[in-house]
């Protein structure tokens, strides 16, 4: 103690010394402020100023990989699509599937079986040539669990894919798909499926090389140079700030891209995206969440505003495993006292449609459903004769939703404010909100720890099915308890068929099923995409319902007339 | 210091915070604040949650604040707010007065192991990540609040949610007054006065209580006056990020988070921005010169 | 010294209580790194959980955790799988500690004149002046004056870019709204020690023994004015260098503050962890700088 205390005293005197030393002290301490400051400003200034990009992207949140295999979102979905190529690709124009890395196919008579030719001479971006081996890899990793790709279930349409994913495959045996000499792939599908060649359009099923991954592992997006098999090579990934693209030369179709380099923004916050794209720092705002939500009334006047169609769907999940949502008539009810205008008018304000199925109008292969309008009298009849007049005798029910900043997250609570005045109004039934942490949201659908809940699906594919498979009873993203065996038979039925407009007409059926009959879902709206970019400036984006927009397809304008491009090395 | 007046401290005090107008008027400005915020929502002709109009409707004389997206009232949602964020403030400041004073106080006067200890603890509190402790707390006392609804127990979730709020605003709020009062606290305890009241045989409670903490009015109502903006606004953070107060319900920061999201270069809905500000701002700045009034009355040195 | 070493020998078992604690927290909080909205199969997730040492006792992982800690890394990010949370830190930390430093600065720089001259000239004009403008500072939070000051400076006059990072002209925003909301802080506490110093009779002793008022300014009132600042001023810049999620968010920089929020959202538990460490190691050392220069300028205190 006594020790110690001595210690205290020696710091003390220590203290009054440099004080007796140094009179103004504070003087110093406000010149080591400044220096450091400056310093710190010398530090930044000396940072290599990025050279301006040809065109330049608000892309959305951060993406999270650049391995298309993992890619998910949307924002993942559109870097990594530039990158990488599959046997397809994208027409910019329709998005329908065109020759990507394969330059023609056979499909045989009984559609399951299709023959892909590769192009002659592709390469990597690196140089490698780019062979049908590398096709065979980059599916058999995406189906591997331990690659963990999120879409791996895409490639169940093929036969023993699913098996072999499980485990289930003794081991000699493999998927149905292989590499028939360098240049020739085959493929066997389980049955006869509309959408294959879309599917391989995906960023999922593109092909990745094998060298590199076999190398880094995890790390493999993160080698320099990385080898690409798309229109564009990577130039650098700078976390929360861009991913910048240039021209692969390389690529099979190196005459098309026009633009030379090319910069992805994350951007997340709505007032920064649009500030960045006012002011001329970007050229294209990708997505309707990164503009303010109040402002698209008076931006849909714009030239600059293009809006679109596309598959997205916003519904509620109903928990039929509890009371008193255990009865459909009670589901039935609640799901026709929404006022899908107004919320479309009041809130959304985007043009989107009021929704009476849950497949978007326009999808291919689709025959159209209204199972559901609003209409409050026959609301409040079902109710009534579910046992609750007037909502009398009804416990209140949770509505679980999330937020998160501004912007689409507001737009949650918003239509959730709304939904309860329209219950509480028309049916005389209490909602209490509840707001939660998007992982808490997720755990908490997952474990059906709720009543109702907001949800929405964005297709990942040009059929009914990519939203109609979701509420089959053994879907990871049923999420609402409901089990239904005539709705399986219904989807086998039609997985099963193989004329058209049959097909259509039963899954039709499982739809009304799903929304009319046992209303397990209340569809509010089908989505309105919006792109925003200067006629004048920028050219070759074209709506499609798949919100797919091929980058070597856009070019840059001036004064509405194309630019010259630049020579490779110009930079 | 001075000598014993023949009107006891607290009536000394009283007398001179009087006779400080600013003060006087910010007391009273608070004072019709709360009061108000208490009474408004039923004077008001709209409910804070009922659609009374049109969307973004502005200020008028049947709406004097306008209306927002939904067409509900922005006056009886700011009074209905400001209602939620004097309790949060004052949940905020209550904790950081009751636990963070004394904390430091202790702590700064036991000096040594006892100092050491407590103020570690003070460092390891405040390293934790608080946004993942609201949202475990939140969840904990939700996942409660189901099992006494399935017991038949009326409670509501929101009320939980503002329970996690609390108690997470709570734990944060001490930490920085219990550092501000050691600082003065280590340095107050080698004053003349303290030692002679020691030498004099005084304990250490009475020593505290008497003699350290009246010299450390000032500091503790100044960093108050800087707690309670600071709960007020972590609370409209916390909303931001939808861990905060529960729609419809709204609170001050909630509504002033919405209004900021309108600041655009092309068109502001100005009334969702201007209203809540200028509420949390003269609530703020009278609490300010309230604060500044009761600090000089309350000083020990000041002359009767 | 030895007290200073002991502080930093303290450290080592503090960081490890709280990288547990953190450790534990984010694992309590419902719902895990790999779970989303679009649910991915049961086998892969399965496979993912193996990868990460998910599906092992929560102590198994933590030694795991303290093992790659010993050879000083920190895990890999289970968000962005392709980096590790060294990646991260290395890529965040330049950017934030720019920001930092430059709001520190400007904070301590506009904060402590003010301060001062309200309290000096706390009956004049002037004074009225530096009062209103601390106030003022600290009621708007930065989610408000960060959108007008970019809505002014950036979109109507294009003084200065709106958002992200690249070049000196792209720090001045983020810097001025970060620093000005800390100013205000920095000068109510600064101008309530200088209230509370002012009357000191050292004072009047200090004058009558001849000191020049620049000297009886500088060394008897400035330095134990300061102290309530210089508490603050550790926690203070702690936050500020691991920077601030509504102003990196707001500019779309590539620092530590959006981490700090989606880290904990995306439950990225290692990115967690080792931002908790980071902030952690500064807050401790930045504590005790403050406390070594509170015992600098006050001669009374004592560590012992």
């Amino acid at each position: 103690m006594r020790s110690l205390r001595s210690a205290g005293g020696r710091l003390r005197k220590a203290g009054g010394s440099w004080n007796r030393q140094h009179g103004p002290e504070r003087r110093e301490g406000w010149g080591a402020a400044v220096g450091a400051g400056f310093l710190v400003l010398v530090g930044t200034g000396c940072l290599p100023t990025l050279p301006p990009a040809d065109l330049t992207f608000i892309n959305g949140a951060e993406p999270e990989s650049l391995d298309p295999a993992l890619a998910l979102s949307i924002e993942d979905l559109r870097v990594t699509q530039p990158l990488f190529e599959g046997l397809t690709r994208n027409d910019p124009v329709t998005a329908a599937p065109r020759p990507g890395l394969a330059e023609r196919w056979e499909i045989s008579p009984d559609g399951r079986t299709y023959t892909f030719h590769l192009r002659p001479g592709t390469v990597w971006s690196t140089g490698e040539p780019l062979t049908a081996d590398a096709v065979e890899f980059s599916w058999l990793r995406v189906l591997d669990p331990v690659t963990g790709a999120g879409y791996a279930s895409l490639l169940f349409v093929v036969e023993d894919a699913e098996a072999w994913h499980l485990g289930r495959l003794p081991p000699p045996a493999r998927p149905a798909f292989r590499a028939r000499g360098p240049r020739v792939f085959e493929v066997r599908l389980r049955h006869p499926t509309p959408y294959f060649l879309d599917l391989c359009a995906l960023p999922t099923l593109a092909v990745v090389p094998r060298a590199a991954i076999e190398r880094l592992g995890e790390a493999w997006t993160r080698s320099r140079p990385l080898p690409v098999s798309g229109p564009y090579q990577l130039e650098f990934w700078r976390l929360n700030d861009r991913v910048r693209l240039r021209k692969n030369p390389r690529y099979w179709d190196a005459a098309g891209p026009a633009l030379e380099v090319v910069d992805l923004l994350s951007v997340a916050h709505p007032g920064t995206a649009f500030n960045l794209y006012e002011t001329g720092h970007a050229d294209v705002i990708w997505d309707r969440n990164l503009v303010p939500p109040e402002l698209l009334d008076r931006l849909r006047a714009r030239p600059d505003c293009h809006r679109f169609d596309f598959l997205a769907t916003y519904f509620l999940r109903f928990n039929v495993t509890r009371p008193p949502l255990d009865d459909p008539r009670v589901r039935r009810a609640l799901s026709l006292a929404v006022d899908r205008r107004r919320i479309v008018e009041r809130i959304t304000r985007g043009g989107e449609q009021p929704a009476g199925g849950l497949v978007p109008p326009g999808t291919a292969h689709h025959q159209s459903v209204r199972a559901v309008a609003h209409d409050l009298p026959a609301a409040r009849r079902l109710l009534a004769e579910a046992g609750y007049p007037g909502g009398a005798g009804l416990r209140p029910l949770r509505y679980l939703y999330w937020t998160a900043g501004s912007g689409a997250g507001q737009e949650h609570a918003q239509i959730a404010v709304e939904l309860r005045a329209m219950w509480g109004e028309g049916l005389g039934v209490r909602l209490e909100l509840d707001n939660r942490e998007k992982r808490v949201f997720i755990a908490a659908q997952r474990a059906l720890d709720y009543d109702v809940s907001q949800s929405s699906w964005v297709g990942d594919y040009n059929d009914p099915t990519t939203f109609l498979d979701l509420f089959q009873s053994r879907n990871g993203n049923n999420r609402t308890g409901w089990a239904d065996a005539d709705y399986d038979a219904l989807l086998a039925q039609a997985q099963a068929e193989p004329d058209p407009a049959r097909r259509a007409g039963l899954l039709a059926r499982a739809e009304q099923r799903l929304v009319g009959e046992a209303a397990v879902v209340a569809p509010v709206y089908f989505s309105s995409g919006f792109h925003f970019y200067r006629p004048d400036r920028v050219a070759g984006i074209y709506p499609n319902l798949l919100d797919v927009h091929p980058l070597q397809a856009i070019r840059r304008l001036e004064g509405g007339k194309p630019v010259q491009r630049r020579p490779a090395s110009g930079r | 210091m001075s000598e014993p007046n023949a009107l006891s401290p607290g009536r000394r005090a009283w007398c001179r915070f009087r006779a400080r107008r600013s003060g006087w008027v910010a007391a009273w400005f608070l004072v019709g604040l709360v009061g108000l915020a208490v009474v408004g929502p039923w004077v008001s002709p709209y409910g804070p949650e009922a659609f009374a109009g049109a969307p973004f409707e502005p200020p008028s004389w049947r709406h004097w604040a306008g209306t927002d997206v939904h067409g509900r009232d922005v006056l009886t949602r700011v009074l209905v707010g400001a209602r939620l964020s004097l309790v949060v403030g004052m949940v905020g400041a209550l904790i950081s007065l009751g636990i963070g004073v004394l904390w430091g106080a202790v702590a700064g006067y036991a000096g040594g192991r006892v100092d050491a200890v407590m103020m570690r603890t003070v460092d390891v509190l405040y390293t934790l990540p608080t946004l993942v402790l609201v949202i475990v707390l939140v969840t904990v006392l939700n996942g409660w609040v189901a099992r006494w609804e399935a017991a038949g127990v009326p409670v509501n979730p929101a009320h939980a949610r503002l329970a996690g709020l609390l108690v997470g605003i709570g734990a944060v709020s001490w930490l920085t007054m219990a550092r501000v009062v050691r600082g003065e606290v280590l340095s107050l305890r080698r004053r003349a006065f303290v030692e002679a009241a020691r030498a004099l045989g005084a304990g250490p409670g009475r020593i505290l209580g008497r003699h350290v903490l009246p010299h450390l009015v000032g500091v503790v109502i100044a960093y108050l006056a800087l707690t309670v903006p600071a709960v007020v606004l972590y609370e409209s953070f916390l909303s931001f990020l939808g861990l905060g107060i529960q729609p419809p319900a709204a609170s001050l920061g909630s509504l002033l988070a919405a209004g900021a999201a309108q600041i655009n270069p092309l068109r502001m809905y100005w009334w969702l921005l201007v209203f809540p500000a200028g509420t949390l701002a003269a609530a703020l700045l009278a609490l300010n010169l309230a604060g500044d009034a009761l600090r000089d009355a309350l000083d020990p040195r000041a002359v009767g | 010294m030895r007290y200073v070493l002991r502080r930093l020998g303290f450290m080592g078992p503090l960081l490890l209580v709280i990288s547990l604690l953190a450790f534990a927290l984010i694992r309590l909080a419902p719902g895990g790194p790999f779970d989303r909205e679009r649910q991915v199969p049961p086998e892969i997730e399965r496979q993912l959980q193996a990868r990460y040492h998910l599906d092992e006792p929560v102590l198994r992982q933590y030694l795991r955790f303290l093992g790659g800690l010993l050879r000083g890394d920190l895990g890999p990010s289970m968000r962005y799988r392709s980096h590790s949370v060294n990646d991260l830190l290395a890529a965040g930390l330049p950017v934030s500690l720019s920001i930092g430093l430059l709001a520190f600065g400007l904070a301590l720089g506009l904060g402590l004149p003010l301060g001062v001259v309200a309290a000096v000239r706390q009956a004049a004009p002037a004074g009225h002046l530096a009062n209103a403008a601390a106030l003022a500072a600290l009621c708007i939070p930065t989610f408000v004056a960060g959108p007008l000051w970019v809505m002014w400076l950036g979109v109507k006059w294009q003084w200065f870019p709106v958002a992200l990072w690249g070049s000196p002209a792209h720090l001045v925003l983020p810097v001025l709204t970060l620093g000005l909301y800390f100013a205000g802080r920095v000068a109510r506490l600064m101008r309530e020690g200088m209230l509370d110093t002012l009357p000191s009779p050292h004072l009047i002793t200090a004058r009558a023994k001849g000191l020049s008022e620049a000297a009886v300014f500088w060394r008897h009132a400035f330095r134990p004015a300061v102290r309530p600042v210089v508490s603050y001023a550790g926690p203070m810049l702690a936050d500020l260098l691991t920077g601030s999620f509504v102003v990196e968010n707001l500019f779309q920089l590539p620092g530590l503050g959006l981490f700090m929020v989606h880290s904990a959202f995306n439950r990225d538990y290692p990115v967690v962890v080792g931002l908790v460490l980071l902030y952690a190691g500064l807050l401790l050392v930045l504590n005790l700088v403050s406390d070594l220069i509170l015992a600098w300028l006050d001669p009374r205190v004592r560590y012992e």
